[in-house]
């Protein structure tokens, strides 16, 4: 981590916290974790408020689906750590690693539901070009995809282009598959909060 | 559906009003991606469209400017949110108007 405050800034309590973390889950505390506990007042608090209600709040997209477009939402912004962060949730929220795996490699080939496809390709161009148009929301009603549906996918884009760029400015360190194995079961027992 | 709404405008008014280490000026030029002075526009810049190339030396020199660490971490949290920020208006805007024209 670039910031030195982020990796040993935290207070009394939250270092014992981060200490009862790395016992329990026998894994090193991760990097999202010293952010979002860094100064929570500030970032943390506030952010996971807006993080819970997009990935957890009530949705017809389900917690796999909300997972899934903030891996491909991460890929696109090249991050490396949110991809295999989220991935792995995902993964575990389908119990299918096989469809994770086809839709971070080829969105257009990977075995979907077309609703799904179109709204990833959406949040795919707006994360690339910043922007999207009306004509390209039009393309996702015209595939099936609900007015509340684009919004919750927005909401989880929201998150995510804030999220890649914080892990990638501040350097986050990309632990093993095991760290984020440990931290997707969390995150599916949990949640954001 | 899930309503981020609340929850989005509380996160940005307490960056940008809330008290912090750096000037409300400052963080509202990071969030806007509107600093001028090197070494923050470079630092915000990158943030904003590529925060994948930012640099241990791009966070160095924020240091060597006289920054501290706690007002990189603010003018980066700033830079971040906003950015998504107006791609999420952007793209709210534009369902809007879909929806306009149809009905």
């Amino acid at each position: 981590m670039r910031l030195r405050i982020l990796d040993r800034g935290h207070t009394f309590g939250t270092k014992a916290l981060f200490a009862l973390i790395r016992a329990v889950s026998r894994q090193p505390v991760l990097d999202v974790i010293k952010l979002v506990k860094y100064r929570a007042d500030f970032y943390g608090g506030p952010m996971q408020r807006v993080t819970h209600e997009a990935m957890r709040g009530p949705s017809t997209w389900s917690i796999g689906d909300r997972e899934l477009m903030a891996a491909l939402i991460a890929k696109t912004n090249e991050c490396e750590w949110c991809t295999q962060a989220h991935g792995a949730v995902a993964k575990a929220a389908y119990g299918d690693e096989a469809k994770v795996f086809a839709v971070l490699s080829d969105l257009e080939t990977a075995p979907i539901e077309e609703p799904l496809r179109a709204t990833l390709r959406m949040l795919r161009k707006l994360t690339r070009e910043h922007a999207v148009d009306a004509d390209d929301m039009r393309a996702l009603r015209a595939a099936g995809v609900s007015r509340d549906q684009i919004e919750d996918a927005l909401a989880v884009c929201f998150t995510f282009n804030t999220m890649a760029r914080l892990a990638e400015a501040f350097g986050f360190f990309v632990p093993g598959p095991r760290a984020f194995d440990a931290g997707a079961k969390y995150l599916l027992a949990r949640g954001y909060r | 559906m899930s309503d981020i709404r609340k929850a989005r405008s509380a996160l940005v008014a307490r960056i940008l009003e809330g008290d912090g280490t750096t000037s409300r000026t400052q963080r509202r030029a990071a969030f806007d991606n509107a600093a001028v002075e090197e070494p923050l526009s470079t630092l915000t810049q990158k943030v904003a469209k590529h925060a994948h190339r930012v640099t241990d030396e791009d966070i160095a020199a924020a240091r060597a400017s006289g920054l501290s660490e706690d007002e990189i971490f603010e003018i980066v949290v700033c830079s971040a949110i906003g950015q998504a920020t107006r791609q999420y208006d952007t793209a709210l805007a534009a369902l809007e108007a879909a929806a306009g024209a149809k009905e």
